[in-house]
């Protein structure tokens, strides 16, 4: 299988192409650094992208407060997660970096609040 | 319960309608169909005080005109809506058209209309130098001024409030019955009784007088689209630029208006739909080279914003006021397009004389009292006002609109007025919030959420301009 | 009347970090205005991840970014009036600003930062026809109702413009349970980061629409939906290619304006390109004493940068007060060569002894071409780029020694070759 991807470990955003079967990856190439062929690896076999978005607060100032995920959780998890970030309310007073949500799905990644509310 | 008048659409002639009968021991009610006063051609127009040149001699445009212009200033003042006498030009660019301009200085004068001057070109540039080098000449009418339409309409109606007169917002009359010398109006949210009515629904009075089985109003509706340019332009020429008058109307001006912006077109366009208020790729280019024909420098890079307005245009060419032959307690005041905005406290007058004179006896009412009371504007107050006003309300020391400078005071005085702001069109007609060059971007939540506030409701319960123009849907979470 | 050493009008990302700087070099006393009711800016409503990579080495979000300088502000002494909106700027340097606690202040300042921020462009400018339903609304303004009102602004979503705050929107609107239908841009490339184009759109299958345009809005009360057409050369609609796309919002991302009334009032000079103050390598504008850094100068798409730039701002303006500034300038402009459109700062003080870093942006994508700096003629540096973007910010360096041996009739040209 082949797939072309556009790199994101930095601005320039080359196309990088991967050749791969289910078993491994058979070759990176248009990458024009290390990090291209990282990316574009973890593309291919576990995706993780970082997770933001808000959890409703009660008594706060704000009625939510922002969150994200503490590191990458998997891609095709995303809408999962955001199911469970919709299901939870906190009281406030919520401080920044607070955990909200504990190793949300198993994937290892806590949803922590990104400011104060 | 039965009201002696009930006035059907709150446009400039209805407000002002609305106060003139107010000055009168009646019971008056203004019923307008949509969620706020100024929702039709009153809040999409020119803006201009006309001097009176344009219509025929003997007509009511023209009589109701040259009076309406004169009676303007004091309107303003005593509600306080900015006005300005800045004269209008009529520009010829050909031999030709200064026969035109003759013309119009001849009708101007039958009309009694005063302070005018056909001047040349040297005289036109030395007066307003950024009008096109190929201008031969003008008709210049001293008496022409500048109003804010739908601010004088707001005015109008919060003066009338205080002076007794009812409002009722969405209140879409839907049929009409007549028993025993009284009216039964009716609309989806009730029925009102009422000796008189007077149909000022504008683009709709034609459907309103088929109500009472009078067909005799037969409008056009035209289509005009305008732009709002950056206060940054706005004074480019001092005085309306008008191009000759053709068939259709008076053509593209470029306008300073009150407060500041430059304002160009309209196009005319007749069209079908009486709710077609959208603008079109069309009338934007029409209103560009019409505008860059009176002022080169004009350019819709500077737009902010641009708008449509409808009028309805009156087949016979002249106004619709007066007794309807089927029924004589239903005044008609339709066909009201330009200057019917001039025309209006003259257009009040004309009809409260025809209505007191059906009634007979009417008593003044002692209480009247035209003045509005001054509404406080933190852009136009000195230090020392602004410093006051804080003291006393510390609501007016909080700018929610960065670009015209409009503080939380002034929304809240707006949404409490009589027959006050109940959406954001109507926050922002009233106080200019969301008017700037951001048109909205920054305090349009701002507002949302105060009226939000002020009314007790979920913020996603307001909305643009009533009616499900909601801003917002659900909560997120 | 109130008296402070350095007024920094706003609190954003910018005016802490010129506050903080000009703290740090010795200033005494300065005070903050920032017109929202808190410090932070924009950055409280940017929920997402994506800042600090450069300045902090690590990916935090908008609010994480600007409590980190919150919390520095709030260790030192400098006065901070929130919810305190700057209505003018004298020539004298008097600051007339309003709050409801004190009601309207003056405040005389030795100096001034300008740190105002910049505004979206809204659909006026842009003649879509049409009807003025609701539903039409910056991506700024969606983004503030979802991430601190919590409330959607929308449920089927056309964007139009791929700056950064649309395609976040689009991201952010699809996690939400929004449908984001299509993102559509007038030129043929996107004037957004490439890592948000594959991380907000293409991991969603949200298309991206190059060289098309949004022309007519439809619907009475609420948008109904849009019209959209392709574009030929002259960014001019194809009538053949329009499409219908029901749509109940339409988001716009189509520009931000440097937010400039107050430093125009002053009478400083504008660039015509970046529509912010004409400044030094100080940041300082023609002007003696008001500095000017952040979007407010020119749109960044990064705040790290904005960071830096308000520190070389915080620290002009110190010395300016400080009294270390004193022998005349002697300026030499920046001139853009060949495919760059801007570059800040605008003119060099070549009596200053330090290499100057200058930003800017180019016109169109390029790819493998130099980035070449000429003073006096001379190439002094010339960089190879793999890529050149309009959306990426890009720099170059006038080394020390180059401005030591500049006269005023020097020349400093950067230029795009391919």
């Amino acid at each position: 299988m082949k797939r072309e991807l556009i790199c994101v470990a930095c601005p320039l955003g080359c196309t990088v192409t991967v050749e791969y079967n289910d078993e491994e990856i058979l070759s990176v190439t248009g990458n024009t650094c290390k990090r291209g062929e990282a990316y574009a690896k973890t593309e291919i076999t576990n995706p993780t992208r970082s997770l933001t978005s808000s959890v409703k607060v009660n008594g706060g100032v704000l009625p939510v407060v922002p969150v994200k995920s503490s590191k990458p959780v998997p891609k095709s998890m995303l809408f999962d997660c955001m199911k469970v970030i919709n299901s939870v309310t906190v009281d406030a007073p919520v401080k920044i970096g607070q955990v909200i949500i504990e190793n949300i799905l198993d994937t290892g990644a806590d949803i922590i609040a990104t400011n104060n509310d | 319960m039965c009201y002696d008048v009930a006035i059907i659409g709150a446009g400039v002639i209805g407000a002002l309608t609305a106060r003139e009968l107010s000055k009168y021991n009646l019971k008056t009610v203004l019923l307008e169909a949509t969620n706020d006063v100024a929702m039709g051609a009153s809040k999409a127009n020119s803006g201009i005080v006309h001097a009176g040149f344009d219509a025929k001699p003997g007509t009511l445009k023209a009589k109701l005109n040259v009076k309406g212009c004169e009676m303007m200033q004091k309107v303003c003042r005593d509600l306080s809506v900015p006005y300005k006498k800045n004269g209008s030009l009529v520009v010829a660019f050909s031999e030709e058209e200064m026969k035109t301009v003759q013309e119009l200085y001849e009708r101007g004068l039958a009309n009694g209309v005063p302070d005018m001057k056909v001047l040349n070109k040297d005289e036109l540039k030395a007066m307003e130098p950024n009008l096109s080098d190929d201008v031969f000449g003008a008709l210049d009418a001293e008496s022409a001024g500048i109003v804010c339409p739908y601010e004088l309409t707001i005015a109008a109606t919060e003066n009338a409030v205080t002076n007794g007169v009812e409002f009722r917002r969405n209140f879409k009359v839907e049929s009409i019955a007549f028993e025993d010398g009284v009216f039964s109006v009716k609309s989806a949210e009730g029925e009102i009784k009422t000796k008189y009515i007077v149909d000022a629904a504008g683009a709709h009075s034609d459907d309103i007088a088929k109500m009472i089985g009078d067909d005799c109003v037969e409008l056009i509706i035209r289509r005009g689209e305008y732009f709002i340019l950056d206060k940054a332009v706005g004074n480019m020429v001092s005085h309306t630029i008008f191009q000759c008058p053709t068939k259709m109307g008076k053509g593209i001006l470029v306008s300073p208006t009150v407060d500041g912006n430059l304002l160009i077109g309209p196009t005319a366009e007749d069209i079908d739909d009486k709710h077609n208020t959208a603008t079109t790729a069309d009338g934007f280019n029409t209103i560009k080279t019409y505008s860059v024909k009176s002022c080169p420098a004009v350019s819709t890079r500077n737009a902010i914003t641009s708008f449509t307005g409808l009028r309805a245009h009156p087949v016979n060419d002249d106004f619709i006021l007066g007794p309807s032959k089927v029924n004589s307690q239903f005044i008609h005041a339709s066909g009201i397009e330009s200057p019917g905005l001039t025309s209006a406290p003259a257009i009040a007058e004309y009809l409260t004389d025809i209505i007191t004179s059906a009634i007979g006896e009417v008593k003044k009412n002692d209480e009247f009292n035209g003045k509005r009371e001054d509404v406080f504007r933190f852009r136009h107050a000195t230090d020392e006002e602004k410093m006051t006003a804080i003291a006393k309300n510390p609501a007016y020391g909080r700018i929610v609109c960065r670009c015209e400078t409009i503080t939380e005071g002034e929304i809240i005085d707006a949404i409490n007025a009589p027959a006050g702001a109940r959406d954001v069109d109507g926050v922002k007609r009233r106080t200019r919030a969301g008017m700037g060059r951001c048109q909205g971007g920054f305090c349009g939540s701002k507002v949302v959420e105060i009226l939000a506030r002020e009314l007790g409701c979920e913020i996603n319960d307001i909305t643009k301009f009533g009616n499900g123009s909601n801003i917002l849907f659900d909560k997120t979470k | 009347m109130l008296n402070y050493d350095l007024v920094v009008v706003g609190g954003g990302p910018a005016g802490m970090a010129a506050a903080l700087k000009a703290k740090e070099c010795g200033v005494d006393s300065i005070i903050v205005l920032e017109r929202a009711e808190a410090l932070g800016g924009i950055l409280e409503q940017c929920i997402h991840t994506g800042f600090g990579l450069h300045y902090f080495g690590e990916e935090l979000s908008g609010p994480e970014y600007a409590a980190k300088f919150i919390e520095q502000v709030e260790k030192t002494d400098i006065t901070v009036k929130t919810d305190t909106m700057v209505l003018d700027i004298d020539g004298n340097n008097l600051v007339t600003a309003v709050n409801k606690a004190d009601g309207l202040l003056k405040i005389q300042a030795k100096a001034i930062v300008l740190a105002m921020g910049c505004r979206e462009r809204p659909r006026g400018a842009l003649e879509i026809s049409g009807t003025r339903a609701s539903g039409i609304m910056t991506a700024g303004t969606a983004q503030k109702y979802v991430n601190l009102d919590g409330y959607m602004p929308g449920k089927k979503v056309v964007i139009l413009g791929s700056g950064d705050i649309g395609l976040i929107m689009a991201r952010r609107m699809t996690l939400e349970g929004a449908e984001v239908k299509v993102v559509c841009e007038l030129m043929p490339y996107s004037g957004g980061l490439t890592r948000n184009i594959v991380q907000c759109l293409d991991d969603f299958g949200i298309p991206l629409k190059l060289s098309t345009t949004v022309v007519e809005t439809h619907g009475k009360d609420r948008l109904e939906g849009v019209t959209i057409a392709q574009v030929d050369e002259k960014l001019q609609p194809i009538e053949s290619t329009k499409e219908y796309i029901e749509c109940d919002t339409l988001m716009l991302s189509v520009g931000l304006i440097p937010e400039n009334e107050l430093t125009k009032n002053v009478g400083i000079g504008i660039d015509r390109i970046t529509n912010g103050a004409v400044v030094d390598e100080m940041r300082q504008t023609d002007h003696k004493g008001i500095f000017a850094c952040g979007n407010v100068l020119h749109v960044h798409d990064l705040v790290d940068y904005v960071t830096l730039e308000a520190q070389i701002a915080g620290k002009g303006a110190a010395d300016y007060i400080l009294g270390k500034c004193d022998n005349e300038p002697c300026y030499v402009n920046t001139t853009t060569g060949n495919g760059v459109r801007y570059l800040v700062p605008q003119k060099v003080n070549i009596n200053n002894k330090e290499a100057v870093k200058l930003y800017f942006r180019v016109g169109r994508i390029y790819k493998n071409a130099k980035v070449i700096l000429e003073c006096d003629g001379k190439i002094i540096s010339s960089k190879k780029k793999v890529k050149l973007a309009p959306g990426e910010m890009e720099d170059v360096v006038i080394p020390a020694d180059v401005l030591a041996g500049m006269t005023p009739e020097s020349s400093i040209v950067v230029r795009v070759e391919e």
